[in-house]
């Protein structure tokens, strides 16, 4: 009994430590404009290759455009500026796509067809409005 | 169109609505003739987007439709004719009796039986229900079968690494492309870029519709004056005529 109260005693030390202490490292990655994006982040980051390969077809072969899950407007929202003010490819390294990317060592090859930068000159938007909250920087 | 063309088509619709609602329990007749096509809705059957090219208006030195493609797609050149992406291209014929020279806009016809369609492998070149000829650039493996079964020449071939593509136009290495209609535009309810520059800058040669619609511009203007189609003997139904060829 003695032995087993110890090892549950030792068991509740590190499950009361936060996340933060964590010695595991993470990957460092790039918030993207406004308050949140257009489902949570578990969902996003467990899904969101299935959204855009569904969603591509949807798109493609089928002509529905209005999807709030629209590649162009993840780039809208996740693209960083540079220190000039021109937008950074979302491609390079450090940027959205890459922080989680290279840490988990998943190439992708979206971009070598889509653009790496929100469209040059005009506002961030999708040509019909965004079904879901939209940030309200990209909709300016 | 004019204001009585909407008003007809939207009283026609409320009242086949109407009429569908009578008709049984689950049973529902859809209004006739929408208006722009919403965005959630699929591409849809019931249109054909065609053009018409009036030859005769089309100036020999005048480049506007390809200009204005190469800018709305971000098609880049290399200085090299042969392999270089090209949407649409002028052609100059001659007649050789006559020596009656003519320049004619040739892009993707975007048949109704398409034969990249049938010889690509893998589903990539496909018609939309719209009647757009696209490459799902997901899909092509770049095996460039479609340009050798395209007898109007259309596909190109993307031969290096891209940067800097439109937003609304992917286009990536190792995969085919061809003229889409500017198909992010015509969902919007637009005209393809070459439409629009040849009647704002051209001679005002292209015109662009729904050939399926018997009220449309298009139809109407096929259905009074002759027109051709490019190689009709092939007996693929493109979906661009020309007049005065």
């Amino acid at each position: 009994m003695r032995a087993i109260a110890l090892l549950l005693v030792l068991l509740a030390v590190p499950a009361s430590s936060t996340a933060q202490e964590s010695r595991v490292p993470g990957p460092e990655i790039t918030r993207g404009k406004g308050d949140k994006c257009v489902a949570d982040t578990a969902y996003m980051r467990r899904f969101h290759m299935d959204v855009l390969t569904h969603q591509r077809d949807e798109v493609v072969q089928r002509g529905v455009r209005v999807e709030k899950f629209s590649l162009r407007e993840c780039v809208a929202c996740h693209a960083t500026r540079g220190d000039d003010g021109k937008p950074v490819s979302i491609n390079a390294p450090g940027e959205f796509c890459a922080s989680c990317h290279e840490y988990a060592a998943v190439t992708i090859d979206c971009f070598q067809c889509h653009a790496t930068k929100p469209e040059q000159g005009k506002q961030a938007r999708l040509p019909f409005p965004m079904t879901a909250a939209a940030s309200p920087e990209s909709a300016q | 169109m004019s204001g009585f063309d909407i008003d007809r088509r939207k009283f026609l619709g409320a009242a086949a609505a109407a009429a569908g609602v009578a008709l049984a329990p689950g049973v529902t007749l859809y209004g006739v003739g929408a208006a722009a096509r919403s965005p959630d809705e699929p591409a849809s059957a019931e249109v054909r987007w065609g053009m018409l090219i009036d030859v005769g208006k089309c100036a020999s030195g005048c480049n506007a439709c390809v200009t204005a493609c190469a800018e709305e797609n971000g098609l880049t050149g290399h200085g090299r004719q042969a392999t270089d992406a090209q949407w649409i291209r002028k052609v100059s014929v001659k007649d050789p009796g006559t020596g009656a020279q003519k320049n004619v806009p040739v892009m993707c016809q975007h048949c109704a039986e398409p034969p990249c369609v049938d010889v690509c492998p893998t589903g990539a070149s496909f018609k939309r229900a719209d009647g757009i000829v696209l490459v799902d650039k997901h899909i092509c493996i770049g095996c460039r079968y479609c340009m050798i079964a395209c007898p109007y020449k259309a596909r190109s071939f993307i031969h290096e690494d891209l940067s800097d593509q439109k937003p609304y136009a992917p286009r990536g290495k190792g995969t085919v492309e061809s003229c889409t209609f500017c198909v992010h535009r015509v969902d919007k309810g637009e005209t393809p870029a070459c439409v629009e520059a040849c009647a704002d800058k051209g001679g005002g040669a292209m015109l662009f519709g729904d050939l399926a619609d018997p009220d449309s511009e298009i139809s109407r203007r096929v259905a009074t004056y002759a027109s051709q189609q490019i190689r009709a003997d092939l007996g693929l139904d493109p979906g661009v005529r020309y007049r005065n060829l």
